[in-house]
């Protein structure tokens, strides 16, 4: 690297701020020079601190955990703390908030609230009367390991949003629950610990807004930024409510 | 003028105050939990490794009870908890976990039979009992004797904060997202809620509460590099003891985490050491035995970070652009156990640093990660010189953890102070009659106000990322893991130097809704305030403990420092805060103060251990015959909620 010619990268930024009366959305140009290991989480903070300060985006774990920072970049849903600018390599990127959710402004759009509404919606919690009266001087429920692995496995969703961003069918229609939200249903369906009847979980999902409502695109599953089986999920998902079970 | 009522006032979301924010809510009082972020998104999620709890399920944990991870507590704090608290922690832990488990964490759990693990770079073979099958297992971790870290493979804390979410989701507690707490209200020495300015809007609004409770976190971001999340700048913190009448205590103890990457300072969990991994200097050469031939890599964390930066210092690290490091090898490792049991650790190798841990090396150094420090309080999670205002988990000095943190006691200390202090919180709004002049309300919202269109209307001045700079690498170079009076006074004047420029902060984008720019200006000077606590406290703490490290003053000296440090920044033009101290009893304490176990002890013991041995023989003595809880009730007799007292069961134990 050293005797390499360090690249200046450009990036191309939607500029928008519906707080202020009369702005309108256009993109703005900005050049950086390129670090070893650089990540689109480094640029931006970078152009807030150097160039304009007023730049919105949002950042907390930068490590790919919490999933704050989705955005499309060069025209995909991605992560932007763990995109690395050397993945493109012409070193022009282009930066447009999430579709889908309510823009804040710039980079940043609200995903909290609508990943709150889903959690109502598909009630992701465990559904048992008794949870409250558990003896907790007790020894624990058992739970045999690989049922506790198959939860731990769909319960790695970030909340990101990048599946609803990826998401055909939610463009058109709103309402539609979306991969996130069936994620977090075949979690709790395959919980032991969650005494919901098929019933209830197909009142929940079982219409056009629900699992019926997808196209099959599984673009959810090409850009779950952790790997989640989306597809297998939303094909298992309708059989189980299908045959009623 | 904008204001909303409440009993309990929650401020940050993550598994501290959200547990907080369900007890008050489950007693039948009217709860809000203010968060900068979706609560799902808060710095608890990052918590990979693991949770302590002594169920001794696992046949590597058998033995395992409350007095053990008591014992591994107060060693680890290096004498410097509150004995009292650090009993009702060990004490709840398993009722914690237990509740947890019934909230759908996923624990990882026992599966009977034989298994191969990595013990002191070893391939063993242990073997799990028919009668632990099921139950919640447990990992290795460092500075325990009991293989005591539960875990849910290394996503614990998002496991844990996603049930606690979906807790209060469930119980209908609002989460108001993107709000930020700038200032308490309080009146008369009591605090009646806060300042609260909308980050998106950026209106102010005055919350008005009976209780209201501080869980924002740590304040790493006072420091260049750290793991902690972008968020944890000590907000929070800073404006308990900006009321001038809350102290914080024990700022210094700041604790330094041996394993994360290089150079961007994300962590990857203790659980690699725990599960078999083992640190390598620059010749492949394993050097930890060394140093530490008992604990080796899984000494207290304070020790393995030490111990790497002599070693470092030695010309043994790694050269590399970014500075000198060391590599963290779970090579040795299975395959499957890291694609699996280790899978963040191999996500973050992948995207961050383009390797592979199957097959490579990943480059690590110490690096910020924990404060210990925090808002001072006593049992019940209430600030020690604020009536009315709460504290749980890192932002407060409960003071679980002394000078150093154990592995996987920190989100145990969210969910188990988050139990109690909640209950307390819960009784205060029981007690507390609502009572508030308007205009108190109005008086501080002016403040605050006033503040902000201040620094919209300045026209030139500092710029507030600059500062915020400066005082990174102040700490970096001057407070770091090892320290000197040199450098510290230093660090002391440069900051008081910030410090005023701070109060000249202009910025270029002179608008007051949504402005990140405006965002830092309003944090920035807080920031540097708590740094300067940090600073002072260690320069004025001529001696080492825990994290705290003084190469000038090397040992541990109980005689004159076994005593917390009060910070009360009580003058709003003072660039240092006014320091006080809260000598710790060891008359009380039922684990004197004796060696830690690592390297010479030349600790300059108290007058009062040898009394206190003395005392405890006798009391022993006189009560022949009781059993191990008894005797703790005799040595340390804690209060603790009734919903939480009780013996806990183990499994081939019963209730002993």
């Amino acid at each position: 690297m050293s005797n390499e010619e360090k690249r200046t990268l450009t990036f191309e930024i939607l500029r928008y701020n519906p707080q202020i009366k009369g702005d309108t959305p256009k993109m703005k140009k900005y050049e950086v020079v390129e670090a070893p290991g650089m990540t689109v989480f480094i640029v931006l903070n970078e152009i807030r601190e150097e160039h304009d300060p007023s730049l919105q985006f949002d950042f907390v774990c930068r490590a790919g955990i919490c999933g704050s920072c989705g955005m499309i970049i060069n025209g995909e849903p991605k992560l932007a703390c763990r995109t690395l600018t050397d993945t493109y390599p012409k070193g022009i990127i282009t930066l447009l908030p999430l579709p889908v959710f309510e823009l804040i402004g710039d980079l940043s759009v609200n995903t909290g609230k609508v990943m709150r509404q889903m959690s109502e919606r598909v009630e992701s919690w465990i559904h048992d009367k008794d949870a409250e009266n558990v003896d907790l001087t007790r020894i624990e429920e058992r739970m045999e390991p690989e049922v506790a692995e198959e939860i731990y496995e769909l319960e790695r969703c970030v909340e990101c949003g990048l599946c609803l961003a990826a998401c055909a069918t939610k463009r058109m229609r709103d309402d539609f629950l979306g991969a996130v939200g069936f994620m977090r249903l075949a979690r709790y369906a395959i919980d032991p610990r969650d005494k919901r009847s098929g019933k209830e979980f197909y009142d929940i999902i079982g219409d056009d807004d629900g699992v019926f409502g997808c196209m099959t695109l599984l673009g959810c599953e090409d850009y779950c930024p952790k790997d989640l089986p989306h597809q297998t999920q939303i094909a298992y998902l309708r059989r189980k409510m299908a045959l009623g079970k | 003028m904008k204001v909303i009522y409440t009993d309990s006032l929650v401020i940050g979301g993550g598994l501290a105050g959200l547990r907080v924010a369900i007890a008050a809510k489950q007693r039948g009082h009217d709860t809000i939990v203010l968060s900068l972020i979706p609560a799902k998104r808060s710095h608890s999620a990052a918590a990979q490794g693991g949770m302590q709890a002594s169920l001794g399920a696992s046949i590597k944990g058998v033995g395992d009870d409350e007095d053990v991870h008591f014992g591994d507590t107060v060693r680890g704090s290096d004498w410097g908890c509150d004995q009292d608290v650090a009993r009702a922690f060990v004490n709840t832990a398993p009722k914690a976990i237990r509740q947890l488990t019934a909230w759908g964490v996923p624990w990882s759990r026992v599966q009977r039979g034989d298994r191969q693990v990595v013990i002191n770079g070893k391939k063993v073979t242990i073997t799990e009992s028919d009668d632990a099958h099921g139950l919640i297992n447990s990992r290795d971790f460092g500075g325990t004797k009991k293989w005591r870290t539960c875990y849910t493979s290394d996503g614990t804390g998002h496991t844990m904060l996603y049930a606690m979410d979906n807790k209060a989701i469930e119980l209908n507690i609002p989460v108001h997202e993107r709000k930020e707490a700038v200032a308490l209200i309080h009146e008369e020495g009591v605090c009646k809620g806060a300042i609260v300015r909308d980050l998106i809007t950026g209106k102010l609004t005055a919350y008005v509460a009976k209780a209201t409770t501080i869980a924002t976190g740590g304040y790493g971001r006072i420091y260049a590099i750290s793991t902690n999340s972008v968020i944890s700048e000590g907000i929070g913190t800073a404006i308990a003891m900006e009321t001038g009448l809350a102290p914080l205590g024990n700022m210094e103890a700041v604790q330094f985490h041996p394993t994360a990457i290089v150079p961007v300072g994300i962590l990857t969990t203790e659980g690699c050491r725990g599960d078999g991994g083992l640190l390598l200097d620059k010749d492949g050469y394993r050097f930890m035995p060394d140093y530490e031939p008992e604990k080796k890599e899984l000494a207290s964390r304070d020790v393995v970070s030490r111990r790497m930066i002599e070693h470092m210092r030695k010309g043994k690290g790694v050269p590399s652009r970014y500075g000198d490091h060391l590599w963290l090898d779970i090579t040795l490792l299975d395959e499957k156990h890291i694609r699996k049991n280790l899978r963040e650790v191999d996500e973050i190798c992948h995207y961050f640093l383009g390797i592979d841990p199957v097959k490579d090396y990943i480059p690590v150094r110490p690096t910020q990660h924990y404060s210990m420090g925090g808002i001072k309080t006593n049992y019940k999670g209430e600030s020690i010189g604020l009536k009315g205002l709460f504290s749980a988990g890192e932002s407060a000095c409960w003071d679980l953890h002394g000078f150093n943190r154990l592995g996987g006691n920190s989100v145990a200390e969210t969910v188990v102070a988050g139990m109690l202090v909640g209950e307390y919180v819960a009784d205060y709004c029981e007690t507390t009659e609502l009572k508030i002049n308007t205009k108190t309300v109005e008086f501080f919202l002016e403040q605050e106000r006033v503040k902000i269109s201040d620094l919209l209307n300045r026209e030139t001045g500092e710029n507030p990322f600059k500062l915020k700079k400066e005082m990174q690498q102040i700490m970096m170079d001057k407070v770091g893991i090892f320290r000197n009076h040199d450098d510290l006074s230093k660090a002391v004047e440069e900051l008081k130097v910030l410090n005023q420029k701070a109060k000249n902060i202009a910025l270029r984008n002179r608008i007051s809704s949504s402005n990140p720019e405006l965002v830092e200006a309003i944090r920035v000077p807080k920031m540097i305030k708590l740094a300067q606590c940090v600073a002072y406290g260690a320069l004025l703490r001529t001696e080492s403990r825990g994290g705290h490290a003084r190469e000038d003053f090397p040992q541990r000296d109980d005689k004159n420092w076994l005593k917390r440090t009060l910070a009360y920044w009580k003058d709003d033009n003072a660039d240092i805060p006014e320091i006080d101290y809260e000598p710790l009893d060891i008359m009380k304490m039922e684990l004197p103060p004796a060696s830690r176990g690592y390297g010479d002890d030349k600790t300059t013991p108290h007058p009062d251990t040898e009394k206190r041995e003395k005392e405890i023989e006798k009391l022993l003595k006189d009560h022949p015959g009781i059993d191990r809880i008894q005797t703790s009730e005799l040595l340390n007799p804690v209060e603790v909620p009734e919903r939480y007292q009780g013996k806990n069961e183990r499994v081939g134990r019963g209730f002993k």
